[in-house]
């Protein structure tokens, strides 16, 4: 790990390297906008909450994270090349034919990869059964988008967790309050997150998914008792103007001047 | 485990269910990785002879439950999930697609009460579609054991199984036992229960049983049939599949399944690359929701008993 480096700094990394790979791959494109909005969230988790090894990426006692909103995969490549995880090489491999790195990430711990994901709904009932399998001591943090909150089997996680005081565990909501067809408003809002999660005896924490003093804060606190969810607001394509909020950016590939407009608002970061 | 006579009409009183509680008590005080996760049947599954942490009830969330069962299994352990058949195979289906079939993760479901052995309660409850569907899913071995020795068998079998595995249990309070004493149970490698030379009956689950008191039946009308207790149907047993196809003038399957894509579907799928060989007469649930009755009822209405087996073999022989 880069110790030196700040948050903001290795944040615009990640930007920069979710755009160099789906440069990359050309006109089959990638999920731009729900990888942006996370991007703060992984940087704060593998730079100061995930307890790894990157040398011993397979350690027993390493903290679990598990991407639920598996089509962001694009971004959980960008964060595991940055912290070392991958090379530079199989992070430009990107939706290549073939590759261990598609759109949607398939397990492969060796990489940091804890769960093939994509199909919503399945991550947070795979990491209560690795709660229930290891000791207290191993943290499990799961990142869900807030359109995935619409599959009835996350419901049924929180249930079960809540009533299990499943304390390990650590739920971020990615709400960037858009989802594949649009604003999720016009769609199917889930509100009243707080009273929602508290509702299955989870304490919830509400903070600005891009302020990395409020993640950090929500994410490194000390915790018992019950399970977190962190309900982190968040933007969709956050850092590069034109995919912000514009639904089109949930899944689309860059043309030549979006890619030099992208590179040249993330500034001088070297990817 | 001593096989005695008396253990077998037990297991034949408790039916499949209660085998398979037994089965995972026995195995539960050898292996501290067991874990099993029910969706509020472990009463159902008879599971009270074990340790209450080796045992996770979800509550009536299938979905759920598979998720966990694969969380489990991602970190070393031995899991079972079980509900009824049409729950634990359908209502969860696209988790177990997804975290025990793409991830090839070592999860046993049991669906319990397959078949028509919910009888009056109903179709809702029958697993008449859990072989096809969970034929179609790489990685996937299937076991559907013909009474209650084969059930205890197949559970003690499928904790060799790296990978998951779908057992499916048919079968009422009483079955009929179709061992009588001990024999050797290996994965993929069908039993031949009786040999002849003009039929081969292969059968998978309770219709083993009657695919025996049929071929005694075929024996007064002077046709000699072998039959085949096709217990694993994925991975096939290809070479009894051949023997039947190129030694026999018919070849009969017989499941308490849907006639799409179960036993007869995976035997034809092989068979067709068969030269010169018999036809292949497939019976079992036809394509319909029928209405509802108790066991036995079932059985006769989809012309699943021994007698009405021999009749339509004698038609098409």
């Amino acid at each position: 790990m880069k110790n030196f480096e700040n948050y903001p700094e290795i944040a615009k990394k990640i930007r920069k390297n979710i755009i160099e790979a789906g440069w990359a791959c050309g006109v089959r494109g990638g999920h731009f906008g729900g990888s942006l909005s996370i991007v703060d969230i992984l940087t704060v988790l593998y730079k100061t909450v995930l307890k790894y090894d990157v040398k011993n990426p397979l350690k027993t006692d390493r903290d679990r994270f598990i991407l639920s909103k598996g089509h962001c995969a694009q971004a959980l490549y960008a964060a595991l090349y940055e912290f070392g995880f991958i090379s530079k090489e199989q992070l430009l491999s990107f939706n290549a034919d073939n590759g261990d790195f598609p759109s949607h990430c398939v397990m492969n711990p060796q990489y940091g990869i804890e769960l093939s994901s994509g199909s919503l709904g399945i991550g947070l009932s795979f990491a209560i059964g690795q709660a229930l399998a290891l000791n207290q001591h191993v943290k499990h943090y799961v990142l869900v988008g807030n359109g995935e909150l619409n599959e009835g089997s996350v419901w049924e996680a929180i249930m079960f967790a809540g009533h299990k005081n499943i304390d390990s565990i650590c739920v971020i909501v990615d709400d960037n309050g858009m989802q594949l067809d649009g604003f999720s408003n016009a769609i199917l809002p889930v509100s009243n997150w707080k009273e929602k999660f508290s509702a299955f005896l989870w304490d919830v924490v509400e903070i600005d998914g891009h302020n990395f003093n409020e993640i950090e804060k929500a994410l490194t606190t000390k915790h018992t008792g019950h399970p977190l969810a962190v309900i982190a607001h968040t933007v969709k394509g956050k850092g590069i103007s034109f995919m912000e909020n514009n639904p089109q950016w949930h899944h689309h590939s860059l043309n030549q001047e979006q890619y030099n407009q992208a590179l040249t608002e993330l500034g001088d970061a070297l990817c | 485990m001593l096989v005695n006579n008396e253990i077998i009409q037990n297991f034949s009183r408790i039916s499949s269910r209660g085998v398979f509680g037994q089965a995972l008590t026995d195995i539960s005080k050898e292996n501290k990785d067991l874990r099993i996760v029910v969706a509020d049947v472990s009463s159902s599954a008879r599971l009270s002879g074990i340790d209450t942490d080796k045992i996770i009830n979800v509550g009536i969330a299938e979905q759920n439950m598979i998720g966990i069962a694969a969380g489990l299994a991602s970190e070393g352990k031995l899991v079972y999930a079980t509900s009824f058949a049409p729950f634990a195979s359908m209502r969860c289906y696209e988790m177990i697609r997804t975290q025990l079939g793409y991830m090839n993760l070592n999860v046993k479901i049991v669906g319990l009460m397959s078949g028509l052995a919910g009888g009056v309660v109903g179709n809702t409850h029958y697993g008449l579609e859990d072989i096809a569907i969970m034929r179609v899913i790489p990685n996937m071995t299937i076991l559907s054991p013909a009474d209650g020795l084969e059930t205890y068998k197949a559970i003690q079998a499928s904790t060799c199984i790296e990978g998951p595995c779908y057992i499916r249990l048919t079968g009422i309070n009483g079955f009929t036992p179709v061992y009588k004493e001990d024999y050797e149970f290996n994965v993929g490698k069908a039993i031949t229960l009786r040999e002849g030379e003009d039929v081969a009956i292969i059968a998978t689950g309770t219709m083993v049983g009657e695919a025996v008191r049929a071929s005694r039946a075929l024996s007064k009308n002077n046709i000699s049939t072998t039959v085949i207790d096709m217990h694993t149907i994925k991975p096939i047993d290809k070479q009894a599949v051949k023997y039947a196809f190129e030694n026999h003038k018919l070849v009969v399957t017989i499941e308490e399944h849907s006639i799409i894509g179960g036993l007869g579907s995976a035997v034809a799928e092989y068979a067709s690359s068969l030269k010169n060989v018999a036809p292949q007469l497939i019976l079992g649930i036809p394509d319909k929701f029928g209405k509802v009755g108790d066991y036995m009822f079932m059985l006769k209405q989809y012309g699943l008993t021994a007698p009405q087996i021999v009749e339509k073999i004698l038609e098409n022989y």
